[in-house]
């Protein structure tokens, strides 16, 4: 079953192209990565599968629904690269907020709220204000804020990004649960070792997908990841 | 309901950001205070100069005007330029005055011409009776400060309220947040209908509490009832929480926040009441019609001045309700830009 769809996407922002071409498939229950330096327009994809943003051409499907759809978004949980918290508030407020704004209340906001706080290992600073956490510490309020509404698909841009290679595992050991559970998730990343966790990887270069396959696909042939993108990389630009 | 949970967030937010809830109601009401001092104008009175000996003294200082005696002109002359006088009268051999004005100040040259007339006037066997007086509205004892306080009232609503608005919403795109938010299925509007509800309830307080305080405290001319006022104020501080909203849309951080000022809330100045519109060009006056200030102004003396009711003031409330309904819908369509659904 695909859960995400991309048909021939293009990106332009007036004459500056972003995405050209892009087509790929991400099945259910995968971790899917994309694997790319930063310019390469991989936030870009995000946003469009997202919602926030529509393709200048080409389709993209999430769940055989076209995007973007109010009825999807509630089924999307999506964290940002920068950290979109309300920094006068408590932890608990944001996760309140953002609670409710997916139509959780009462006793089920209540069980979510506490049950992403001890996933992202926050529980013990609930009621400090935001203005007061570290900056992994505001990195794990944003995916626990991604997680509130148990969405089907999970899309995260950048996620461990100062996040200290203890806690880093245990939330790769989250993702894997959580995929265990039906989730779909989707990671950007330009750390060649966090590719290596996911099922499958997209390589993006230059607003291109250069390769896709699994990890062990990839590297067919080359040491590492870096050696395999440096070898797709270049293969793209001589063509 | 989303909204709700948005109006919350502002509530919380706010409580936490006790500088600026304080701005938004102790500033105005510290530039009120300020104004009624400065406003509260304490008649002047003239010092004049006259010749020794002159019989023009008495009937002077029984006119409210403080007379230095002075044995030649040329003495006078040079009094006037150390400004220790404000003017110098003598009577000619013909009979007519003769006076010389130290001339810098517009308000001390009024006051010296109208004790010599008046001292004048005394001397002589009254020709004519003096006209009875009545005011329609007002009273003689009206100052300055009654006349522009009603506009000033409106005025600082609005300017502290656009501000603060324009930045909160304005943050809420610089921090990320709006992105996040257009990740939710919130819709556009509910995000507009959010804010201005959200804020709605402290401009409640803060129009109240300020119309309040011109009234008691600052003792500020007052011939209608205070509801009217304060649902004008409201009114006001509504368009300006929409417009701020609206424009923080086309400014890329404070401080191009902070240049729409003189653009945008300085020219409402000029237009909305504290100047005479009757003496510009009709062009100039023309564009009063687009500016809420004039509507908000005209609104609130009418009321504090000329003692109207709701009913004396509906078509100016209705248009700055349809400001505000214009600058919601335009603002929705402006957060298109982050987002097309």
């Amino acid at each position: 079953m695909n859960a995400i769809e991309i048909r021939h996407v293009k990106k332009a922002f007036g004459k500056t192209e972003i995405l050209t071409d892009i087509d790929m498939i991400v099945q259910k229950q995968t971790i899917f990565g994309l694997l790319g330096p930063s310019g390469a327009g991989k936030t870009t994809l995000v946003k469009m599968i997202a919602g926030i943003q529509n393709p200048t051409a080409g389709s993209i499907i999430v769940n055989q629904t076209m995007m973007p759809s109010f009825a999807m978004m509630e089924k999307i949980g999506y964290m940002a690269q920068s950290d979109a918290l309300y920094s006068e508030l408590s932890a608990l407020e944001n996760l309140d907020f953002f609670a409710s704004l997916y139509g959780l209340k009462g006793k089920k906001k209540k069980e979510r709220i506490h049950a992403v706080l001890e996933i992202v290992n926050l529980a013990d600073h609930a009621k400090k204000t935001v203005s007061s956490y570290s900056g992994g510490m505001k990195r794990r309020l944003s995916l626990a804020a991604a997680l509130l509404h148990e969405p089907e698909i999970l899309i995260l841009d950048e996620p461990t990004v100062g996040i200290d290679p203890v806690l880093r595992a245990s939330i790769w050991r989250e993702l894997r649960c959580l995929r265990q559970n039906g989730t779909t998730i989707l990671v950007t990343t330009h750390v060649m070792d966090e590719a290596e966790k996911c099922d499958q990887l997209a390589m993006m270069r230059e607003g291109r997908l250069i390769s896709t396959g699994t990890p062990e696909d990839l590297k067919d042939g080359s040491k590492t990841l870096e050696e395999a993108f440096l070898y797709f990389g270049g293969a793209s630009n001589e063509n | 309901m989303r909204i709700r949970a948005l109006v919350i967030r502002i509530i919380r937010q706010f409580a936490r950001d006790k500088r600026t809830l304080a701005m938004m109601i102790a500033a105005p009401m510290l530039i009120l205070s300020l104004m009624s001092f400065v406003f509260s104008d304490n008649d002047l009175v003239p010092v004049i100069g006259i010749n020794e000996g002159s019989a023009f003294e008495k009937s002077l200082s029984s006119q409210d005007a403080e007379t230095v005696e002075f044995s030649s002109k040329k003495e006078a002359v040079a009094a006037a330029e150390k400004q220790e006088i404000d003017g110098y009268v003598t009577r000619l051999e013909d009979g007519r005055l003769e006076v010389m004005l130290e001339g810098s100040d517009p308000k001390a040259n009024g006051a010296v011409l109208a004790a010599i007339q008046k001292a004048a006037a005394a001397e002589m066997p009254a020709k004519q009776p003096e006209p009875a007086v009545t005011m329609l509205h007002g009273d003689k004892d009206m100052e300055m400060f009654d006349s522009i306080g009603p506009f000033l009232i409106g005025f600082f609503i609005f300017f502290f309220v656009f501000l603060i608005a324009g930045v909160s919403f304005l943050r809420e795109r610089t921090n990320g947040t709006l992105e996040r938010l257009l990740a939710t299925p919130l819709k556009r509007w509910e995000i507009v209908a959010g804010y201005v509800l959200g804020f709605g309830i402290f401009t409640v307080l803060q129009s109240a509490i300020i119309v309040w305080y011109a009234i008691e405290v600052l003792d500020i001319m007052m011939a209608g009832s205070i509801i009217p006022v304060i649902v004008t104020a409201l009114m006001l501080a509504v368009t300006a929480l929409t417009l701020g909203t609206l424009l923080s849309a086309f400014a890329k951080n404070e401080l191009q926040m902070i240049q729409f000022i003189p653009i945008v809330i300085v020219p409402q100045v000029f237009f909305s009441g504290l100047f005479s519109l009757e003496t510009m060009a009709p062009w100039v006056q023309k564009l009063g019609v687009a500016m809420p200030l004039t509507y908000g102004g005209t609104a609130i003396r009418e009321v504090m001045i000329r003692g109207g009711g709701i009913a004396d003031i509906a078509s100016e409330l209705l248009v700055l309700l349809a400001f505000s309904v214009l600058f919601m819908i335009l603002n929705t369509f402006a957060l298109k830009k982050h987002r097309k659904l």
